[in-house]
């Protein structure tokens, strides 16, 4: 099979480049896209890629393969290779690093922002803050989210106003604050999001939806904040 | 942290709300227009027209509209420049060049209605 | 030599995982200057795959719950070498851990009434195994991990932890009176050798799975800080002692958690037996890990296993309906559908006991403080600290109980974040470090990059994980071992010699596998002295020519010496402080 993979060192390489590499694919398996790329690290260890868990859930192999934002490791060739043949690129829209490597500071910032830790000005129990299961039930959807990055850089919203727009990964765990019976800051949360470039830079094209590797909502999640805040501001 | 420049210090909320609220008042002025037209038919006298502008009711809706015009290429505007001309000098003359027009549409808008 | 930047913090925790950052945040919130160093970013760390929850006793699902019946089970679990001190202190301190974790928001699954959701796991009971199954495993649906590592990021962020993320520690900084004084590091981006200077180093770099060729653990799990501990001339304990988790998925290694069998599944053979109920009649498919792992090794190598080689069993899960596995256990049929294809609510699993955990590792007190022995009496490595999976409390013993590995790091992250306060409040007196001392923790990096002829990494890895995965897995055997430990006699030479072929410094993932392998090493042949050395069969230890377990002789922890490569003998701990001992018994589930 025919990988085309996006390569650039900044010690040796002015400019990033296409590298078409032939990789010999055993009939009949179906590997994801990481195998293909260990493979491929095999024959030429200066390739360089962020990998951890291997199964979706640590969000460390978030590359555009083909096209489309996803996890490499939970990405089957079967999915994604089109005419017999894989791209691989990395996340769009930021700085790059080295080959698939994105510095990821940007996106880390937005999350940062939005102050994501619970907050509770009443003294803590001595034992659990009791919630009811249907409260627990609005966090679901919510608090899965792997910061992988895939929504936040297939948003054109984002890659304008990426120090400005907090992005879908960003809001989804904003609301997950917001959402969470157990969080009193909801007015000072509010206030942090009200501004032209925060939120209302969504324009709900949904591409976050699309490529959520763990099928969460994000467009959703920010139709809720902006309800709060119009709520709020009327 | 975001760091909030002059002019991005504005409400979300009260934008999207005159955002969506300006639009509604052009999308009722269309209708409105559509209707009077095929109502009367295509063949129209200048006087016909005047008659139907020049109504109390209707001046006072066509400025609400065109204030509402303004506004809503206004937030538009801004919006698209924010996010694509990300030089700020060219930002600003385009920014300036939108508000002087639509403050002329504006004034020239009120001559009009008024003006006679 | 070129000198190096120098970075000075009160205290640095090496390993950006659940006991790494419940340390760090212990020691961030008392204003100490300290830094996290992960050689990945924190949340991608191994804690993240961890599912079904953290066993302890808040009673919630059973009023009546007491620390003490958990501490029962975790001593019997451990085939009586875990260390009853520690397992007092991470029982009854566990609770308030867990609240703790619950007021930063994590998110648990909740009961009617509002309290936290608690599932039955593998080797619970009540009233110390007289009052049938307990459910003492709190979880967050199957994320439980996933939603503790991204709280105490959370956490921490909150409280203004320093973070080096994606720096990769390389070896241990002594200075000249051998104490402990911080790490030389890689910064991964740039490829710049940093020392870090700290008054106290804590190594919570987590397991090192990735001895076996089969294995749960995440790419990362190279077991890094016993690596650096053991080049430093440190002792491990226990290492012989490797989980085998039951539910492996076939073929792609990846976790099922003991959460299924929890909430009602069981395993069956290809005549679609729960075989189980011949093993373990009480406690069936949840008994112990090692109890299950090696009955359905059994079932297989007498030809009752699944599939077309027969070398695999099932998880049934299908009788529980839709609605439940799909409510409560989301991830798994998320990772059954991407990994074997198969919907569990409809399809049993394809599973295979995977190496999944390392009970040894650094001895440590419960405070924290590494241990080595001299002259065979223990004595504390000044600087020196470990918790988690790198750490040997000994909490686990011979075995783990699911559910209490989320305990243990948070309980022991916190315990040893809890003394380095106090000991910096006491001040701590150290030398500086010499420039001979810094280049000395240099010198692998030095050597890897000078090596010009060897081979490369790939195919050395496989060796090893193959010479482990055949010698020394579920079920090992003195003579296939003494093959195995020659295998990786050879190994150490050609190990060494690694030939990196990229250079480059930016973002040089060549040469942080290479080191890593090297760090693998250590830990594989730790493994495989200590293994063919414990003449018994003991918890996840079983050996074909020692079947019983033989108290008169290895009632102990195994202590692997690296200078030496020998094993001793450490005593296990059986005086609680509050509870009278629990004596060796016949462990029968």
């Amino acid at each position: 099979m025919l990988v085309s993979v996006y390569r650039y060192n900044p010690e040796t390489d002015r400019e990033p480049y296409m590298q078409d590499v032939e990789v010999a694919i055993s009939e009949g398996k179906d590997l994801m896209v990481l195998d293909v790329l260990n493979l491929m690290k095999e024959k030429d260890q200066s390739l360089s890629y962020r990998r951890s868990c291997r199964e979706g859930v640590c969000g460390s192999d978030g590359v555009n393969m083909n096209g489309k934002n996803g996890l490499a490791c939970i990405t089957p060739l079967s999915e994604v290779v089109t005419n017999g043949k894989l791209v691989v690129r990395p996340l769009p829209g930021l700085p790059v690093i080295r080959d698939l490597v994105v510095d990821m500071g940007v996106f880390y910032k937005q999350y940062q922002r939005i102050k994501p830790y619970l907050q509770n000005s009443s003294p803590a129990a001595s034992q659990e803050r009791l919630q009811s299961p249907e409260d627990r039930a609005k966090l679901d959807g919510l608090y899965e989210c792997i910061l992988c990055a895939c929504c936040s850089t297939s948003c054109p919203s984002f890659w304008w106003n990426p120090n400005k727009f907090v992005g879908p990964s960003g809001l989804l765990q904003a609301y997950r604050f917001l959402a969470d019976s157990r969080d009193d800051a909801t007015e000072e949360r509010l206030a942090d999001l009200d501004d032209p470039f925060s939120v209302f830079r969504c324009r709900g094209i949904m591409n976050c939806v699309s490529v959520c590797p763990k099928g969460l909502n994000p467009t959703k999640a920010i139709g809720h904040i902006r309800d709060m805040l119009l709520s709020r501001a009327t | 942290m975001v760091t909030n420049l002059l002019s991005y210090r504005r409400s979300g909320v009260a934008d999207w709300i005159v955002q969506r609220f300006s639009a509604l008042i052009l999308a009722a002025y269309t209708i409105v227009m559509v209707v009077w037209l095929v109502v009367n038919g295509m063949e129209l006298t200048f006087a016909q027209w005047q008659g139907f502008i020049g109504q109390t009711w209707m001046r006072i809706f066509t400025l609400l509209t065109i204030l509402a015009l303004a506004s809503h290429a206004w937030i538009g505007l801004w919006t698209v420049a924010t996010d694509y001309l990300k030089k700020r000098v060219i930002r600003v003359a385009f920014l300036g060049f939108v508000g002087v027009s639509l403050f002329g549409y504006v004034v020239w808008g009120i001559i009009i209605l008024w003006g006679f | 030599m070129t000198k190096l930047r120098k970075l000075s913090f009160d205290a640095i925790v090496i390993g950006g995982g659940g006991a790494g950052m419940r340390a760090s945040l212990q020691m961030a919130q008392s204003g100490f200057k300290t830094a996290c160093i992960s050689k990945v970013f924190p949340t991608r760390s191994h804690t993240v795959s961890a599912q079904g929850g953290i066993t302890c006793a808040i009673a919630s699902a059973d009023p009546d719950d007491d620390w003490r019946w958990h501490m029962y089970d975790t001593v019997k679990g451990s085939d009586y070498i875990g260390d009853q001190d520690a397992i007092e202190y991470m029982c009854s301190v566990g609770p308030e851990a867990v609240f703790e974790l619950e007021h930063m928001g994590l998110p648990f699954s909740r009961f009617e009434n509002g309290r936290i959701y608690q599932r039955p796991f593998g080797g619970q009971s009540k009233d110390y195994g007289k009052g049938g199954q307990a459910a003492r495993t709190c979880a967050a649906a199957d994320r439980t991990g996933h939603a503790l590592l991204h709280t105490l990021y959370q956490a921490n962020l909150k409280n203004e932890t320093t973070f080096l993320n994606e720096w990769f520690a390389v070896d241990l900084v002594r200075n000249k009176e051998g104490q402990v004084v911080g790490v030389v590091a890689i910064e991964i981006e740039t490829g710049e050798v940093v020392f870090i200077e700290s008054k106290a180093t804590v190594l919570a770099t987590g397991g090192a799975g990735r001895i076996y060729a089969s294995t749960t653990n995440a790419h990362i799990n190279t077991g890094d800080g016993i690596g650096m501990a053991l080049r430093a001339g440190y002792a491990m304990q226990d290492m012989e002692m490797w989980q085998f988790h039951p539910t492996g998925i076939y073929g792609a290694g990846t976790l099922v958690t003991e959460g299924c069998r929890g909430e009602g599944g069981y395993l069956i053979n290809k005549d679609g037996e729960r075989f189980m109920e011949r093993y373990a009649p009480n406690a069936k498919d949840l008994a112990g890990r090692d109890v299950v792992a090696r009955s359905m090794m059994t079932e297989i190598l007498e030809g009752r296993g699944c599939g077309e080689n027969g070398d695999h069993v099932h998880l049934k899960l299908d009788h529980l309906g839709k609605e439940i596995v799909h409510s409560r256990l989301p991830g798994i049929t998320e990772l059954s559908k991407t990994f074997a294809h198969v919907d569990p609510a409809v399809t049993p699993i394809p599973v295979v006991p995977t190496c999944h955990y390392m009970m040894g590792g650094i001895p440590t007190n419960v405070n924290g403080q590494a241990i080595t022995q001299t002259d065979g009496k223990d004595t504390i490595i000044p600087g020196l600290y470990a918790c988690g999976e790198a750490a040997c409390v000994s909490v686990h013993g011979a075995n783990r109980l699911g559910g209490n590995s989320l305990l243990d790091l948070v309980v022991f992250g916190r315990a040893a974040g809890i003394f380095i306060e106090e000991q910096l409040q006491q001040g701590i007196e150290y030398a500086i470090a010499s420039s001979d001392d810094i280049d000395l923790a240099v010198g692998r990096l030095r050597a890897l990059d000078a090596n010009d002829k060897g081979e490369n990494t790939a195919t050395l890895k496989r060796e090893l994980q193959s010479c482990m995965q055949n010698y020394f897995g579920v079920f090992r055997d003195g003579e296939y071992m003494k093959k195995g430990r020659e295998e990786l006699n050879a190994l150490r030479e050609r190990i060494a010699g690694i030939v990196i072929g990229d250079k480059s410094k930016a973002f040089n993932t060549a040469r942080l596998e290479a080191l890593e392998l090297q760090n693998l090493f250590e830990v594989a042949e730790a493994t495989a002295i200590a293994a063919d050395e414990r003449t018994e069969s003991r918890g996840a230890h079983s050996r074909r020519d020692y079947p019983e377990r033989d108290d008169k002789n290895w009632l102990c922890h195994s202590l692997y010496h690296p200078e030496l490569k020998n094993l001793t003998k450490r005593e296990v701990n059986f005086s609680p402080k509050t509870v009278e001992t629990f004596e060796p018994k016949v462990r029968t589930y």
